[in-house]
């Protein structure tokens, strides 16, 4: 098994470095010039020359590449242009927020998805399975932005139960530890602030929960449909077996590989940030900083932010393949 | 018969309900099993023996199926009236039931101890973890399996067929059923492996009492560990006798076909004889007996009624006319008014 997971390591380098050569060559395509964006509309000419040297932004354009490619390998995601940090360690608040929503989306979504899948499977044809599909048909075909500009309308500006925007109180912001706001609450002991961050959470969570919760029910469904018709099910049931047991332990695990499959492509998508939900909620997620720095041509904050995403996207995917092995003792990498 | 039935199916009759109207799989068909026995149900595929089966399991798939009339008597009580909560102390308990598919009747995510235990603890939620897997052991030793105690930990997919449909009647007979039924059991296995299963089938039923129910399509299974045969033909029953009688003296037409498309060794034929025509679609027979189309001796009377079961002799009883126009010892055992 270690073997397999180094092997899936090395086979990541080449498809991180192609993909970093496409990000690469794509942004400078883009018209544009950051030398430009960060002086301004009156810089002259000569400043900005002088800044695009100083930036390495005259060197030709594989030289950079490979100037960016050294400083990756070494450990260096390169500088902000427009902050001048280092993108190290600038990403991580976003990165965390983008976790923390994604990873609270989902469990709503496999929650809810996987238990309205298997209901549905159980009492096919039902009329609860006619509404939970029916519901699951808009959902996959719902426009997220409109859906979180309709919660926003209801719960917070008319109901007023949940704050618009944002993660956290401003007037009363959390100190951040790990950035990951529901666990720092708790290190400070602030219940409070931890039912806060919650209130924050729960908008922007149903807004992106929305697709992965649809596609989650109707895979999950098809997937006990098919298992509940076995032959061990029968055995099962003849055992003298609770039909609950039979549906939740020996159908469940058997219809799991496929809904992991999408559970697994699924959150891969929503760490690489969900832009919109995270623009009309004002979420400080990593969707936003990448598509912030596009809009000041901050090359090295997209590279090195599309890189991330990535990466993380592929790792969720290696993470389900091993999974698959957890599930079932018949699926063996070699 | 002196022993005592275990079970009884009396005027047992399962429809299934589609758009296209309703079809009775099952059509009153009645007989018992005593304690101890071994009863065949024979029969093409489509002639009812499985919906039979799980009829009295309580598992018909439903909708669209229904047990429509009739009882079924486990030591007097009906349970074809029983609810699914009362069913499911009698599943696997009481009754239990082996399949056709060993490959694919056993759960392949989880292990075989874990099956096996589940199946005590099912009926025995008091008894311990360890009590449970003593007794999974213990039945796994008598159904012949080797190290059972590693064999516990292992997943169906590394044992062969064989070793699974032990399994499956180790499964089976781990809470004592007092009924065994088990629907094609031998079908998927090949022929050494199928005569190994039907001696410990055999010796099981010996040692335990068991009654067992089998259902089965092969002739020569029957021949080889039944006492009694019943034979089913189009969702009813059309003979009845034990297993010697059938075989020297069979008294149905269909019965006869039957016999004679087992090939022999002693006789060489070129060609092994079959049974014209199909088995009727069910529900497409509505007057007359429903083997008239494919039967040599077919006369007018059996077009337009079906016949009753005739007594032959002893427990010998078939349903066909020519038993009725054979001089002396006729007896009407049931009306020929249903079908």
């Amino acid at each position: 098994m270690l073997h397999y997971i180094g092997k899936r390591l090395l086979h990541l380098i080449p498809v991180l470095l192609g993909m970093t050569f496409l990000v690469f060559l794509i942004i400078r395509a883009i018209p544009g010039d950051p030398a430009q964006v960060i002086l301004g509309q009156q810089a002259t000419a000569d400043a900005i020359a002088a800044l695009r040297l100083k930036l390495g932004l005259d060197n030709p354009w594989y030289v950079q590449y490979f100037d960016y490619l050294k400083g990756i390998f070494t450990g260096n995601l390169g500088d902000s242009l427009r902050t001048r940090q280092p993108i190290a360690s600038e990403i991580w608040p976003y990165l965390a927020a983008t976790f923390e929503l994604a990873l609270f989306a989902m469990i709503i979504a496999v929650i809810i998805g996987v238990n309205a899948g298997i209901i549905s499977a159980w009492f096919q044809n039902s009329w609860f399975d006619y509404m939970a599909m029916i519901i699951a048909l808009i959902g996959v075909s719902m426009p997220i932005f409109w859906l979180g500009l309709m919660e926003q309308w209801a719960f917070s500006i008319q109901l007023g139960w949940l704050p618009t925007s944002g993660r956290e109180e401003v007037r009363d912001p959390v100190t951040a530890i790990t950035h990951f706001y529901l666990i720092d609450t708790l290190l400070h002991g602030r219940f409070d602030q931890f039912v806060d961050v919650i209130k924050h959470l729960i908008l922007p969570g149903i807004a992106l929960a929305t697709i992965p919760t649809a596609i989650i029910a109707r895979m999950t469904r098809a997937s006990m449909l098919e298992v509940m018709r076995s032959d061990f099910v029968r055995t099962a049931r003849a055992k003298g077996q609770k039909m609950f047991v039979v549906v939740y332990k020996h159908a469940l695990k058997n219809a799991l590989i496929p809904v992991l499959t999408v559970v697994g492509l699924q959150t891969g998508m929503l760490l690489g940030g969900a832009i919109l939900t995270e623009t009309i909620f004002s979420w400080p997620g990593i969707g936003r900083y990448i598509y912030e720095a596009i809009g000041f041509r901050d090359y090295p904050v997209i590279q090195s932010g599309i890189l991330i995403v990535a990466f993380l996207f592929v790792m969720i995917n290696l993470i389900v393949d091993i999974l698959y092995t957890v599930i079932d003792s018949r699926i063996k990498y070699n | 018969m002196s022993r005592k039935a275990v079970l009884e199916v009396r005027e047992l009759e399962t429809t299934f309900f589609s758009d296209s109207g309703k079809v009775a799989a099952v059509d009153r068909i009645s007989f018992s099993i005593h304690e101890g026995e071994i009863l065949a149900i024979v029969g093409e595929s489509g002639c009812g023996k499985s919906v039979t089966s799980l009829s009295i399991m309580g598992l018909v798939p439903s909708p669209p199926g229904k047990i429509t009339n009739g009882s079924i008597l486990l030591n007097g009580k009906d349970i074809s009236k029983f609810s699914d909560k009362q069913m499911r102390k009698i599943r696997g308990n009481e009754i239990a039931m082996i399949f056709q598919e060993p490959m694919t009747s056993l759960n392949p995510l989880f292990t075989i101890g874990n099956q096996l235990i589940e199946a005590v603890r099912i009926h025995h939620p008091k008894w311990s973890k360890k009590e449970s897997t003593a007794r999974a052991i213990e039945i796994m030793k008598l159904v012949g399996l080797p190290r059972a105690e590693q064999l516990i930990n292992d997943y169906p997919h590394q044992l062969s067929g064989g070793m699974r449909q032990r399994v499956m009647i180790a499964m089976a007979l781990v809470c004592n059923p007092k009924v065994l039924i088990a629907d094609e059991p031998t079908t998927a296995l090949d022929v050494t492996i199928q005569a190994q299963i039907l001696k410990l089938m055999r010796d099981l039923n010996e040692r335990l009492n068991t009654a067992v129910l089998l259902i089965t399509h092969d002739l020569g299974v029957v021949a080889e560990t039944c006492e009694r045969v019943i034979v089913m033909y189009a969702g009813q029953i059309v003979e009845e006798a034990p297993v010697n009688e059938i075989f020297k003296n069979p008294q149905h037409p269909y019965t006869k076909g039957l016999i004679q498309s087992v090939p022999d060794m002693r006789y060489k034929k070129d060609t092994l004889y079959s049974i014209p025509g199909n088995v009727p679609k069910p529900g497409s027979i509505l007057e007359g007996c429903r083997f008239a189309a494919r039967c040599e001796y077919a006369f007018e009377r059996c077009l337009t009624s079906n016949p009753p079961l005739y007594d032959a002799s002893g427990a010998h009883r078939a349903r066909c006319f020519l038993l009725d126009m054979e001089e002396g010892g006729i007896s009407h055992v049931e009306s020929a008014a249903e079908s």
